[in-house]
């Protein structure tokens, strides 16, 4: 099981060897295990809030929300009177999945320990997760404008459960972005200043990334919430 | 001894060994230490702080439950206003329920055992230098300490603690609003604060013990040569890892309704006579969320206690565990079965009641695990050479309560029959007996044991053994005749305006008399313990072996020293539990195989 994970030209080790001590067994850091242990956490705090929007969805005694009239427009000035539904949040989720591509590419240049490919693929990512931050606000504000907030529906909304579930959740998820732009502000001081080729590998990239993914995936499962269904 | 040096990567590439180099500050070596055996005692300490706290609390309310007529000037000394004239006012009773759940739960029987052993534990035993990352270590103590020092303050409030259940269920804790009760204003708000600071205390503790466990092992300590008591707080470790974040969404959604008015939890409440403007939530959800929690708690309680019970009852019989893959398979199985059955806190919630069905069975299934847990443990000391130490007599008073309160809960685990023992002091009864008083005697059980490991010194037998059976009887004392009082609601204030119960007043008296002085006995266990840190009998000679134990953290020097072990860390060569075999008393598992000696398997 664990030898899948292994760079092919090891030789398959034994049940015995893979566990027994002064090793790891998945051949990962301890930095690792834990930011994996970390995430599952995180999950389960994101499904719990989840399953709080799907047990008040359907036990509403109103009719949900139509996303498509939530957020029928662009909240842009001056853009915001088309009837353009679902197209902002559309490149919301574009931003963060070039994002992930480019953290794909920046761990990549760490395994390499190409400095300057580490930089040259973390800056995209850190400016997609501030511009999906923007996004955020712009979005929050013409929501908050149409009249949803936490206490209060909107038209379009009229169940007063969807403006709360929807501001504590992608609050919550933006926290995350949010926490996720600072990490890789400071990653790319660090590898600016020379940090990690100093400690001879770039894991710390690997372990940001992993969290990065995650921030990306959590997305999915939010705006499936309340963009899709 | 046989050594072997060992690498452990990412251990040595944050430079460990310059810690020895460098002169700690007094600060660093006491307060903000990254040492494991310092965090334990911190842990430790101020797991004690909360036990003589949360047991103070609970002398408080069983005075007014014993004697609901009568006054103590002396209370109203010291408590104030909430105990006007010497009576305790209902309000403060309600605080002192709640408050009295909360420290024993989290506090105690969380912070203070798992923490304590978990990070005194762990790296000794598995043969590490120290926790994977120390810092966080010492992180997740600090967040511990601080989220105690909040709760503590919320008594000091002027409206008083949380007063609406440990459980914290909503409506009751939904709203800030003195007209539901006075604790849901500031003192919930510094509930719910310090218990979210517990959570991170937990998950960057959690986290910890997972990493190491999975990545400092030393050589040759395979998996299945792991100490019961590590495999146990492995387990307990995932358990709160996966756990304590429905707790964290549940009290913030919980917060966000009383400070923002959001309606999460609350659909038309009216108070006194006026609707208020909450719409389409739903207070049951809180009660999924938290019991999502509030199950698999009780088994982070219980694992530890477990481990250590193990451990102890092994060393001292001076026999091998019986069962050990049984033992670590059946811990895996409470472990998953824990996650399937926190309805069966809700079967009067209007759970479906075939829904219900399905958390019986589940609830009825982890009796099996426990069981053959029991069995083992039985096993493990029958006709064995048993040396009735402190620590051994706590390890079978552990056994003899989870017994009883294990059947206990197979009756409560039948929806049919909870229901109408709901909110009764058979719930009591239960949940003390088997989780209540048995962690605690699991705690004992491994303060005495691992005492001579922390401090070079033995605690007072003579005390130990007083300590031990006034606390066996006493326990019992306490909570077997509430299992007679089962129309009796739990929680209630006083029970003289209904006749109905004036039946069980002379037991009610008893009880109180009991767990007055169950309190008072346990003042010779702090006594013991703070005496026997300066006073008490040393160990002799340069190693610390008191009991004749395996395990590695016998190998370590008795002095205290920043990665455990002067040279290399020990390698291991056989399982944990090989007492009384092959003509020797104990066999550590630095012990290479004698040529033609098979491991055990």
């Amino acid at each position: 099981m664990a030898a899948t994970l292994e760079h092919g030209h090891h030789a398959q080790p034994s049940e015995q060897e893979l566990w027994a001590g002064g090793r790891s067994p998945f051949k990962t850091s301890y930095g690792k295990v834990m930011m994996w242990y970390f995430l599952i956490s995180d999950t389960f705090t994101f499904a719990s809030f989840l399953i709080a929007y799907s047990a008040l969805r359907f036990t509403q005694s109103e009719a949900w929300p139509k996303a498509a009239e939530v957020f029928k427009s662009i909240p842009i000035h001056g853009l915001d009177h088309y009837n353009l539904p679902l197209v902002f949040v559309s490149f919301m989720t574009f931003l963060l999945i070039v994002s992930s591509y480019t953290m794909v590419r920046a761990v990549q240049e760490g395994y390499r320990m190409n400095k300057s490919g580490v930089i040259k693929f973390l800056i995209p990512t850190l400016v997609c997760g501030v511009l999906f931050l923007g996004c955020q606000y712009l979005e929050w504000t013409h929501l908050i404008h149409d009249g949803m907030t936490a206490t209060t529906a909107s038209e379009a909304t009229k169940v007063v459960n969807f403006g709360q579930l929807f501001f504590i959740i992608t609050g919550f998820h933006g926290l995350h972005v949010f926490g996720g732009v600072v990490l890789l502000t400071w990653l790319t001081v660090a590898t600016w200043n020379g940090t990690f080729e100093k400690r001879g590998h770039y894991e710390m990239v690997e372990k940001i990334g992993l969290y990065w993914h995650f921030v990306d995936l959590v997305w999915v499962y939010v705006f499936l919430s309340f963009y899709l269904l | 001894m046989h050594t072997a040096t060992v690498d452990h990567g990412a251990h040595s590439a944050h430079g460990h060994d310059d810690h020895a180099h460098h002169e700690s500050s007094w600060l660093e070596t006491y307060v903000f230490c990254q040492d494991h055996k310092t965090i334990a005692k911190q842990f430790l300490i101020t797991g004690m702080f909360w036990g003589v706290v949360g047991g103070l609390l609970s002398v408080l309310f069983r005075l007014q439950l014993g004697w609901p007529n009568e006054t103590f000037p002396v209370l109203e000394t010291f408590l104030g206003k909430w105990a006007e004239g010497g009576k305790i006012s209902n309000e403060f009773y309600l605080s002192l329920v709640t408050m009295h759940g909360t420290i024993l739960v989290f506090f105690v029987l969380t912070g203070g055992l798992s923490g304590t052993f978990s990070n005194l534990l762990i790296p000794y035993q598995i043969g590490a230098r120290d926790m994977a990352s120390g810092f966080m270590n010492m992180l997740s103590y600090w967040f511990f300490f601080t989220a105690s020092v909040i709760m503590f303050a919320s008594f000091f409030v002027q409206t008083g603690a949380a007063s609406g259940g440990w459980t914290a269920y909503p409506p009751l804790n939904g709203m800030r609003l003195e007209a539901v009760n006075k604790g849901s204003m500031l003192g919930f708000d510094l509930w719910a604060l310090s218990m979210t600071l517990f959570v991170v205390s937990s998950l960057l503790g959690s986290l910890n013990y997972v990493a190491t466990i999975m990545n400092l092992r030393t050589k040759g300590m395979n998996m299945l040569r792991l100490p019961l008591t590590i495999w146990a707080f492995l387990f307990t470790a995932v358990l709160g890892i996966l756990s304590f974040p429905a707790l964290l969404a549940g009290v913030s959604l919980l917060e966000f309704d009383r400070l923002l008015g959001t309606s999460f939890y609350l659909n038309q409440i009216v108070i006194n006579g006026n609707l208020l403007d909450y719409k389409g939530g739903s207070p049951v959800l809180f009660q999924h969320l938290f019991w999502f929690l509030g199950h698999p708690e009780v088994y982070i309680i219980i694992l530890p206690a477990m481990g250590i019970v193990s451990e102890v009852l092994s060393t001292h019989a001076r026999k091998p565990i019986f069962g050990y893959r049984a033992m670590v398979v059946s811990m895996m199985a409470i472990v998953i079965i824990s996650f399937l059955v926190w309805a069966h806190h809700m079967f009067v919630t209007g759970l479906n009641p075939n829904l219900a069905a399905v958390f019986v069975l589940f609830t009825l299934l982890i009796a099996v695990p426990s069981a053959i847990k029991v069995f083992n443990w039985i096993g493990t000391i029958w006709k064995g050479s048993i040396r009735l130490t402190t620590p051994m007599l706590f390890a079978i008073g552990f056994v003899s309560m989870f017994i009883s309160g294990g059947l206990t809960g197979l009756m409560l685990g039948n929806s049919s029959i909870d229901i109408q023992l709901h909110d009764t002091y058979f719930v009591v009864a239960h949940f003390h007996i088997v989780m209540g008083v048995a962690g605690f005697f699991g705690m004992f059980a491994g303060v005495y044991h691992w005492f001579p490991r922390m401090y070079g010194r033995y605690m007072n037998e003579t005390l130990g053994y007083i300590h031990f059976y006034i606390t066996l009887i006493g326990g019992y004392a306490i909570f077997f005749p509430m299992h007679f009082m089962t129309g009796l609601p739990r929680r209630y204030y006083s029970f003289s305006n209904f006749d109905t119960f004036s039946s069980f007043d002379s037991l009610v008296v008893f009880i109180s008399v009991a767990a007055i002085i169950v309190f008072l006995a346990q003042i010779l266990f702090i006594v013991n313990f703070f005496y026997s840190i300066f006073k008490g009998r040393k160990l002799e000679g340069e190693y610390n072996n008191p009991w004749g134990g395996n395990t590695l953290e016998w190998t370590a020097p008795v002095a205290r020293l920043h990665g455990n072990w002067p040279g290399d860390i020990p390698a291991v060569h056989r399982w944990p539990y090989d007492y009384s075999v092959n003509g020797r008393e104990f066999t550590p598992q630095t012990t290479p195989l004698a040529p033609g000696e098979e491991e055990h398997k």
